[in-house]
């Protein structure tokens, strides 16, 4: 039970769940889901009673049992005592001022990382203004590899997605070659395909993998198919760089996802020992979003971010090369408009970087969200500033197969530009090869030398 | 004098053309509907393209707000001779609808009580609800409807009243059905408008309808418009499975599976 009492009124909370979601800023999911706080005092008093919360706590009372749900006895189970040591004796309010602590920087960071539960990344966010999740996750480094680096400081990479609606492949060709031509695909060539069908997503994948040899491109690649349907083609030999799963914050979820935490690690090993990384082995590629738990009707009275960090708990136990938050996509019954979708994303992106993940995100919207490329600007802008992993690649923001709007090449260079940030090191070495300055963005004669290759490639 | 605003204003056109970098991939497009090859300024995209962009998106944000073109549905409709029903559903605005997808699957207490009066038992009952596109299907219920209903009726199919309903989405064809006892429900929808598809209609149709389906329970036939699936082959998909649906005693997830014949 906890309580703060405003003037005469005492609210109170009756456990750690419900002050969370009553503590969490508004969004419609939470008002779906009916937990949201009902005035906006409530709210603030909720903010107030979960700042004098002992850390500690959230090893003791759980939010969701741990006898009925695998990701909270993985959470338990996996939780780092030595690493947690430091910020033991801290309140989620003291936490928060900690981490922005002039003294709090990459390094002590990143010995936190596994001492941190994703329910305390949750808790601290919701105290947190937007400004502060930057500030915060732009302290967090974390670079992974698998033939390239993503993730360094002052580096900024693009999943080139060449989507096409009846999964054709010189549609999706066109798409890629153009996407390489303006420098996306650095975190990953990865296409959505129409169909789960086993042979569609064979011959994409000897496409991407033909393309990348041919060209020797320094990035990998990844047909985002169900996991069952990737190990299947894994078995039959297929040339499979990256495992992509969505996965959900509790158990429920991803069992309506046709997974768990068994079939995960049976894929990961399997993608593992296939040994087709150059100069690392991050092998696994997941995506989330807010809203997928009460989707799914499985949130347990959660609310949805809270659902969401603890997707990420899954997440790292893999050592994932990207996870991608795909904020916008869900639509507004979750996150209802431009306000919503970048809170979100700025919560997503600075409650993964304190666990220790690559975190991406899709900035992205959907035609029935009050939403528009304004707030896309936005929000690249400012996850541009917080030192963003990387985000979605696709021809003029418009993705013909999953009918929303993402982020453009161009938008990808604006951010290089206004930024100075740069594609993954590999990456922008072979840029330069190929003629294409990736900050200034020009390109010289060797490009159509290269235009020349692929386009024969392709007719 | 003349001359030299005539020369200015053509190097001025000229130099503006020269800013805007080619992009070098035009002979791509043909292969794809995506928007390649648009080519850039400094890193942006080209004002041309933006706006074709801009609209493209005006169109879909106003068919989200487009309204269910209940008069005129009423004047064409007429032509079938059967009973009309104007309904509406819990979601009494479009913020409701958008934000509370479940008061848009249940029907408002007068609507419920509408239905009281037209119970007599039926094979089909069809659904005209706005959905996240009124547009769609002021655009192309009625023509769809005019191939599928005289079919229908040459198979001896009986039909319940139509039914048009505000602010709905598509489980609540469930209870209207199933208040209107029929055994087969066809629910016609105004889909989540793309950006080159502001226009495009669904059309869900469920074996046994009743309250607390899911999707599973339901076949969907999508992207019904001029530009997609055009009028004549969704009619004949639409009767093809209704056929096999009364058949087999099943729709959804079951019934496709073994559908040869979908494309």
């Amino acid at each position: 039970m906890y309580k703060f009492t405003v003037r005469n009124i005492v609210y109170r909370f009756d456990d750690l769940k419900t002050l969370l979601a009553k503590a969490s800023p508004y969004r419609t999911g939470d008002v779906l889901t009916g937990v949201c706080a009902v005035s906006y005092e409530e709210r603030v008093a909720a903010q107030i009673a979960l700042a004098d919360v002992p850390l500690k706590t959230f090893l003791n009372e759980v939010i969701i049992p741990y006898e009925q749900d695998e990701i909270t006895r993985l959470i338990i189970d996996n939780h780092d005592a030595e690493s947690f040591n430091s910020i033991s004796n801290l309140t989620v309010g003291e936490f928060r001022d900690w981490l922005l602590s002039d003294e709090t920087d990459t390094a002590i960071l990143k010995s936190i990382e596994a001492g941190v539960t994703p329910e305390m990344t949750a808790a601290v966010s919701k105290l947190m203004r937007n400004q502060d999740l930057i500030a915060v996750a732009k302290k967090c480094e974390v670079a992974t590899r698998f033939r390239n680096t993503i993730g360094l400081k002052g580096h900024f990479s693009t999943r080139l997605q060449p989507n096409h609606p009846t999964d054709d492949l010189k549609g999706i060709a066109a798409s890629m070659i153009e996407g390489l031509l303006y420098g996306s695909g650095d975190a990953v060539i990865g296409i959505n395909p129409a169909t789960d069908s086993p042979a569609v997503v064979m011959n994409l994948l000897k496409l991407i993998d033909t393309v990348r040899q041919q060209f020797d491109i320094p990035t990998q690649s990844c047909v985002l198919s169900h996991i069952t349907t990737t190990l299947e083609l894994i078995n039959k030999g297929a040339p499979v760089d990256l495992c992509f799963q969505s996965i959900g914050g509790t158990e429920k979820t991803n069992s309506s996802f046709g997974i768990n935490l068994a079939l995960l690690d049976e894929a990961y090993e399997a993608t593992l020992s296939l040994k087709r990384g150059t100069v690392g082995n991050n092998v696994m590629y997941f995506e989330t979003g807010q809203g997928s738990e009460l989707s799914a009707n499985a949130h347990h009275g959660v609310d949805q971010q809270t659902c969401e960090a603890r997707a990420y708990a899954i997440a790292r136990k893999y050592k994932p090369l990207l996870v991608n938050s795909v904020v916008g996509f869900i639509g507004p019954e979750y996150l209802y408009d431009g306000k919503q979708i970048i809170r979100a994303a700025l919560e997503d992106h600075f409650c993964g970087k304190l666990l220790g993940l690559p975190m991406g995100v899709d900035i992205c919207y959907t035609n029935h969200a009050e939403a528009d490329q304004d707030d896309m600007d936005n929000l690249l802008t400012l996850l541009g500033v917080a030192g963003c992993n990387f985000i979605m690649g696709i021809p003029g923001s418009d993705d013909i197969m999953l009918n929303y709007q993402s982020t453009s090449f161009h938008d990808a260079l604006y951010l290089r530009k206004v930024l100075g940030l740069r594609p993954a090191p590999e990456f922008e070495q072979w840029l330069m090869k190929q003629g294409i300055n990736s900050i200034n963005f020009t390109n010289g004669n060797q490009l159509h030398e290269f235009i020349g290759k692929v386009t024969k490639l392709l007719k | 004098m003349k001359f030299v605003l005539i020369f200015n204003r053509v190097y001025q056109f000229v130099k503006f053309v020269s800013i805007i970098k080619p992009d070098p991939l035009v002979s791509l497009k043909e292969f794809t509907a995506a928007r390649i090859a648009i080519g850039r300024v400094g890193t942006s995209i080209p004002l041309k393209e933006f706006q074709e962009f801009k609209l493209a998106h005006a169109h879909a944000r106003d068919a989200v707000y487009s309204v269910l073109d209940i008069g005129g549905l009423l004047n064409s409709l007429k032509v079938f001779k059967l009973p009309i029903l104007h309904l509406h559903s819990n979601a009494i605005s479009r913020h409701k609808y958008l934000t509370r997808p479940d008061f848009g699957r249940q029907l408002d207490e007068e609507s419920t009580s509408q239905l009281k009066d037209y119970s007599t038992s039926a094979d089909i009952a069809i659904i005209i609800a706005d959905g996240l596109s009124a547009t769609a299907v002021n655009e192309n219920a009625f023509n769809l409807l005019e191939l599928l209903i005289p079919m229908f009726l040459d198979a001896k199919l009986k039909l319940s009243p139509l039914c048009l309903v505000e602010q709905g989405r598509v489980a609540i064809g469930d209870d209207i059905a199933y208040g209107l006892n029929a055994k087969f429900s066809i629910v016609l929808i105004g889909e989540r408008p793309g950006l080159s598809s502001a226009d495009s209609m669904g059309a869900y149709l469920t074996y046994n309808p009743r309250p607390g389906l899911t999707d599973e329970s339901r076949n969907c036939i999508s992207n019904i418009r001029p530009q997609g699936l055009t009028h004549k082959p969704a009619a004949d998909k639409i009767l093809y499975l209704v056929n096999e649906a009364f058949k087999r005693k099943v729709s959804g997830v079951t019934l496709k599976d073994n559908a040869g014949l979908l494309g």
